[in-house]
């Protein structure tokens, strides 16, 4: 078991380290640079400041400066928050994304698997019909569009909840970001339990079950632990979307999270930053992956036996 | 092959069966034609700005209607250099008096038909050498559907031709995806072996590439264009397709009248071409079709950041970008969009939904 979390972690190395080399380069191919401002520095300024940075150095070089201090846990200094280091500005970032994030997954989760099942077992049915067109309607509302509604409707015209703004975390200034975020995940995960749950309910063991006169309640128990197992593994990307923030959220409604700073760090070619960021994303990507598998294999013995 | 040759027959008349996914197969080709049509449909040009009719909102009235003929003769008058002495309206004629305290300057009552609310005016008295005119002037009838945005341009005309980008981005993204997807699918499926473990493991780790962050990146690094967008997403949407041609391929390359084609000498791209990737359709088929909303709501997301599709060219998300900011004054500004991108959307999630449903031999019937 912990063999395999460890083989697992070692093989996101490789990818990690592509996901830095693609960012790094990405970035410095891009025209402009990080002190680009409104009024050009003067051509001593420039220089000066460009040393103090290091990007006066050889292009590998820096790469190479860049793993080494990577390699010892150093995100580096940011280009455009003076004064603050990158890992600075995620722990300021990290929690607010991800307290919207748990809170919206807690949320879809609950009412979106809810949901699937009873839509399962009331296949073919009214109730399975209407959650069917909810989830394709669910899955169709952009954020974009969701947000705003939600501003005019309890912000603006109820006046219940606050338009944006985040103020620590108060309950209030959470309610509109999280249902926006959960929202289109509500229907994807009633959709993938829906599908999932049904097709575990016509298989052999399950019809046996029926003709041994089980109650149903008892049988859809046993279905279900068969049938998360899909949606277990969707959980595990899911999360990791979720917890390192939507850009858009954050900013239509205001809020200091992770994906505010990648915004800001990629328009202002704040190189540290950015890779901070994408780096943070993707190795959460490779653990909530694996997080996933493993629930995966406790809810089926036959993975476990495979491993 | 010929076992399969009444697959896709059956699977018509399944689909015939689900009310469901005809009617959202009907609701995607009327807005497909009205987008095509576009303009041609509404009588207005998407780009042509009303200044007189800013914000307006949903609506049958005919334009300019009594609250802004006032003002927009006014405005008029101003530049002619005149004042509006009396308009009377009938039906679609108007009587305008201007006066001035120098000699009107015939050639300004161009500004009448150039507003576009007007037809050309005819002199129909000159008195007080010219500082008085009396002047018939058609007036024209516009009708606004949808309202008009913060310049005057007609909501629904714009929708229509946004509506096009749209749609030919979600297309041409899926189709470029579908390629790529199918054949390293098919390929790494086939060879199997080493191949395959090797091509699947590729897969795998790009899909912990956190890619909606590189495609914001590389869209703001090197300025946003539509090709450029084409591709990016089409390079991040193909992982999907790629895994569920192979797992297709894995069982149909055991299949006897693959085993024949292989026995009777033929060579592998043949084969996936004649055998492997016909027989796979379906499953492709549906993947497809709902990969296509994904693509829309993609380009949709960035275009409302600002990094996808560029003025003039318009999008329903840059559309929704521009009602979204207005949505205190203008609510209709983001309705219309939003509501032609939200119905695309569902219609074409339940037509994949209905398709996955009528190919599933095991779905039960209904």
């Amino acid at each position: 078991m912990i063999g395999l979390v460890l083989r697992r972690l070692a093989q996101g190395v490789p990818t990690l380290l592509a996901v830095v080399t693609v960012s790094f380069f990405l970035m410095r191919l891009a025209p402009g640079g990080p002190f680009d401002l409104e009024r050009p520095l003067s051509p001593a300024a420039m220089e000066n400041l460009r040393r103090v940075y290091g990007l006066d150095r050889p292009l590998v070089v820096q790469f190479g400066g860049y793993l080494a201090a990577l390699a010892r846990g150093d995100l580096g200094p940011s280009f455009s928050f003076r004064d603050s280091s990158v890992a600075g500005l995620i722990a300021r970032g990290l929690p607010v994304s991800a307290t919207l994030g748990a809170l919206a997954l807690l949320l879809a989760a609950a009412s979106g698997i809810g949901l699937g099942v009873i839509a399962a077992l009331r296949q073919g049915g009214w109730i399975d019909r209407l959650i069917g067109l909810g989830a394709a309607l669910t899955l169709s509302l952009p954020s974009f569009v969701v947000a705003p509604l939600l501003q005019i409707a309890f912000g603006l015209t109820l006046r219940w909840l606050p338009l944006s703004g985040w103020e620590d975390g108060a309950p209030r200034h959470l309610i509109l970001p999280v249902v926006t975020l959960a929202l289109p995940q509500v229907g994807a995960l009633a959709r993938l339990t829906r599908t999932s749950l049904g097709e575990v309910l016509r298989t052999q063991p399950i019809r046996t079950m029926h003709s041994l006169g089980l109650p149903p309640a008892r049988i859809a128990r046993h279905a279900l632990r068969g049938a998360l197992l899909p949606v277990v593994a969707y959980l595990g990307p899911l999360a990791a979307a979720l917890l390192t923030g939507s850009v858009v959220v954050e900013t239509i409604f205001g809020l200091p999270g992770i994906g505010r700073y990648f915004v800001e760090g990629a328009l202002n070619r704040d190189y540290t930053l950015v890779m901070g960021v994408v780096l943070l994303v993707a190795a959460l990507v490779i653990v909530l992956n694996l997080a996933a598998d493993l629930a995966c294999a406790w809810l089926d013995p036959r993975l476990r036996a495979a491993r | 092959m010929t076992a399969s040759a009444a697959a896709p027959l059956r699977t018509l008349n399944r689909l015939r069966r689900q009310r469901a996914a005809l009617t959202a197969l009907a609701v995607l080709v009327l807005i497909a034609l009205a987008c095509l049509a576009g303009p041609s449909l509404t009588g207005t040009e998407p780009d042509r700005f009303y200044p007189d009719l800013r914000q307006l909102p949903a609506g049958l009235t005919a334009q300019p209607d009594a609250d802004h003929l006032g003002p927009a003769l006014e405005r008029i008058a101003f530049r002619i250099r005149a004042r509006v002495e009396e308009a009377r309206r009938d039906g679609d004629r108007l009587r305008l008096v201007l006066a001035a305290d120098r000699p009107i300057d015939t050639r300004g009552l161009v500004y009448l038909p150039r507003s576009d609310l007007f037809g050309p005016a005819q002199v129909v008295e000159d008195g007080e050498g010219g500082r008085r005119l009396v002047l018939d002037v058609p007036v024209r009838s516009l009708r606004f559907p949808l309202g008009t945005d913060i310049h005057g341009r007609d909501l629904l005309a714009r929708s229509l031709v946004a509506g096009r980008v749209s749609l030919a981005v979600g297309l041409t993204a899926t189709l470029v995806a579908l390629v790529i997807g199918v054949a390293y699918g098919a390929v790494a499926g086939f060879l199997g072996g080493a191949v395959d473990a090797a091509m699947m493991r590729a897969v795998d780790a790009l899909y912990a590439l956190p890619f909606v962050f590189f495609l914001i990146l590389l869209l703001v690094f090197f300025r946003a264009s539509l090709v450029l967008m084409l591709l990016a997403i089409a390079a991040v949407e193909w992982l999907d397709m790629a895994r569920i041609v192979r797992a297709q391929t894995l069982s149909l390359r055991e299949r006897d009248f693959v085993r024949a084609a292989r026995a009777l000498g033929l060579s592998t791209p043949r084969i996936l071409a004649r055998h492997i990737v016909p027989n796979a359709l379906g499953p492709i088929a549906v993947a497809a079709t709902l990969l296509v909303p994904q693509v829309i709501l993609l380009e949709s997301f960035l275009s409302f950041l600002g990094l996808g599709v560029q003025e003039p060219q318009t999008s329903w998300g840059v559309l929704i970008a521009e009602g979204a900011r207005s949505i205190e004054t203008a609510p209709h500004m983001l309705a219309a969009p939003a509501g032609f991108l939200i119905a695309t959307l569902v219609a074409l999630n339940v037509f994949g939904d209905g398709l996955a449903d009528a190919l599933d031999p095991t779905a039960s019937r209904r």
